[in-house]
């Protein structure tokens, strides 16, 4: 009867998981990298801070729904997807990190505001349902044509991360899609909140598709931001469309969380995600 | 989490059960009709076999009310027992145990659907148990009203009150009702690895710095007593475990299934290299029992009867979550209606 102490740190424990499992670990790569048989360049590193530190806030956040949500299958449903996130982080930065000699966690807990190179969109409060599903949409039509085309890296490790993300992230897209079509075409309320939240979250769609002078240097390695955004307007202007909602008047926010500097609401979460890690610096938990 | 066999609530709102029977009327205290003759011998049959009772089959009008207020509170305590552990997500101290803690806390989530079907398919609808819990009617593990004030409470949650809900559930796997130990069944596996996980966020604890080991130890401190107090009552103050037992739900009694839960403490405690914090534990040779120091059943009560450290924020919190889902639960219904009707409309 004595649980023995081994490495039962997987959430594919968990049954209620509805997506697919965990074909390659946050471990594996750690375990890949310590014995040298991958390296991630600095350029790949610092675009893999990018996408771990886009998944990681978001996870954060919708962590927070988790026994707040408006039906027990949505406490689950949005539970699932943060845990995909979180899964997604976690291999991002155990990769970044590679480079430097950190572990995803150093990279998680031990990095200041300015050093987190997450988008915008990412960091949104969650607001009501319509506004976390909102920012859902969003994420998940852009994280879907990302991953799909991150799959052909010529970067190993990047594509088969991407290669797993990409299935998780097809069942994100579902559920997103479902709750816009279902929020817009309910009741007037539903759809009016619907309509504010697409308003609130909108503008940071731009900083998705800004190229800089690191997507430019990865070529293959990458993806180029601005080559996904013609798909990303046609994906996710069949739903609206068939929602009867219009976005094209709305702005376009500058974005600048790839350059270090973020909205007003990264430091609160990061106040709050870091806070006991270092209360404890160099701990083992 | 648990399955508590505490006293029953004498407000759970549990309006439809004797119309869910299979649309025959069983009331209590009529003159027995055939029907009724011929379903009493049957489900008295099946007991004697230990065999199961599955929805379709007749039952007794006191055997449907009294599984449908145990699998009730038992569902409540999965959900309220969200809170304690969700209030540590976001500050979990490494991204394993993040990922961990969220499967963790949704699992919990999944067991109150498995249950609250299972209490379904007994004739109450979902929304009359959640109308029940947030009125402040139904009642929920009193353990789930004590506030997570460390990181280490996680793990004493998870070794304690996990496995707490551990020996409790498994015997209930056999539990008469086809559903409730169906239920029961996928529930344990989960519990399982809660319980050890548990064990491993303490087990880092035991053996890091100073400070941690303290927040170990002052954890198992806090929770060893209210998780001794999950398995309900005496024996002697329990009026409802005979029954209970006598149609093969409960399986064991409270104070059974208490002693061989501090058994498994006491080994397990060692190899945390903690200690619990009661100096009268001992294996009694005559009985082969294990043996506690005194329980304060006095604040159980009170815990339970509503005046626990946590009992209104917990209420409040699902009474909130619940009030402000419902334009979204609206929203999916309308949503459906719509789609239904424009097919009918197409046909
Ligand atoms: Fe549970
Ligand atoms: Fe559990």
């Amino acid at each position: 009867m004595t649980p023995h102490a081994t490495n039962l740190g997987d959430s594919s424990a968990s049954a209620t998981r509805i997506t697919p499992g965990n074909a390659l670990r946050p471990e594996d790569i750690v375990e890949a990298t310590r014995l040298g048989t991958v390296k991630p360049s600095e350029d790949v590193a610092e675009y893999a801070l990018r996408l771990g530190d886009d998944a990681l806030i978001l996870a954060q956040r919708l962590g927070h729904w988790i026994s707040r949500g408006p039906e027990l299958e949505e406490d689950v449903a949005l539970g699932n997807i943060a845990l995909d996130q979180l899964g997604h982080a976690r291999s991002f930065l155990s990769y970044a990190g590679a480079a430097w000699g950190k572990t995803e966690d150093d990279l998680a807990y031990f990095r200041r505001e300015p050093e987190f190179r997450c988008a915008h969109l990412f960091e949104q409060p969650n607001g009501d349902f319509a506004v976390t599903i909102a920012r859902a949409f969003i994420v998940a039509n852009y994280q879907f044509l990302l991953y799909r085309e991150l799959s052909k890296s010529t970067d190993s490790m990047l594509a088969a991360i991407a290669a797993k993300a990409v299935k998780e992230v097809d069942y994100h897209l579902d559920h997103s899609t479902q709750w816009v079509l279902r929020l817009a075409g309910g009741t007037d309320e539903s759809r009016r909140r619907m309509v504010a939240g697409l308003n609130l979250m909108w503008p940071f769609v731009g900083e998705l598709f800004q190229d800089d002078s690191l997507t430019a240097r990865l070529g293959a390695a990458g993806v180029v931001p601005s080559s996904l955004k013609d798909e990303f307007d046609r994906s996710t202007g069949t739903v609206l469309a068939e929602a009867d909602l219009d976005v094209s008047a709305l702005h376009m926010s500058t974005g600048g969380g790839r350059a270090g500097r973020h909205s007003e609401h990264l430091g609160f979460v990061l106040a709050e995600m870091q806070v006991l890690a270092r209360e404890f610096p160099g701990a083992s938990w | 989490m648990a399955q508590n066999s505490e006293p029953n609530s004498s407000g759970a709102s549990i309006k439809s059960v004797s119309s869910a029977a299979s649309g025959k009327a069983v009331l209590d205290g009529l003159t027995p009709d055939p029907v009724q003759l011929a379903g009493q011998e049957h489900f008295d049959a099946v007991l004697a076999k230990d065999s199961r009772v599955e929805p379709k089959d007749w039952m007794p009008d006191a055997y449907r009310r009294s599984l449908v207020r145990q699998i009730s509170q038992h569902a409540h305590s999965e959900i309220i027992g969200m809170q304690p552990e969700a209030n540590w997500i976001t500050r979990a101290p490494s991204l394993k145990r993040k990922s961990i803690l969220m499967a963790k806390v949704q699992d919990e989530a999944g067991h109150g659907l498995y249950l609250y079907s299972a209490a379904e398919t007994l004739g109450t609808t979902r929304d009359e148990m959640m109308d029940a819990l947030v009125a402040g009617k139904a009642r929920y593990s009193s353990i789930f009203n004590y506030p997570t004030v460390t990181w280490a409470d996680m793990g004493a949650i998870g070794w304690m009150v996990d496995g707490a809900a551990i020996c409790n559930q498994v015997p209930l796997c056999r539990a008469s009702y086809g559903p409730y130990g169906r239920a029961m069944v996928r529930v344990c596996k989960e519990e399982s690895f809660h319980q050890r996980q548990g064990f491993e966020i303490l087990l880092e604890l035991a053996n890091g710095t100073a400070e941690q080991r303290a927040m170990a130890q002052d954890a198992v401190n806090r929770w060893y007593a209210p998780s001794l107090m999950m398995f309900g009552p005496p024996d002697d103050d329990s009026p409802n475990s005979k029954q209970s037992m006598a149609w093969n739900i409960k399986r064991f009694s409270n104070d059974e299934l208490r002693s061989r839960f501090v058994g498994m403490l006491v080994e397990q405690v060692k190899v945390l290299g903690l200690t619990l914090p009661d100096d009268q534990v001992r294996f009694n040779e005559e009985s082969k029992t294990w043996e506690h120091g005194p329980l304060d059943w006095d604040e159980f009560k009170e815990v339970l009867a509503g005046r626990g450290p946590c009992n209104a924020q917990r209420l409040e919190r699902r009474r909130t979550a619940h009030e402000e889902g419902a334009w979204v639960r609206e929203a999916a219904v309308a949503y459906h209606q719509k789609q239904q009707d424009k097919q009918k409309a197409a046909a």
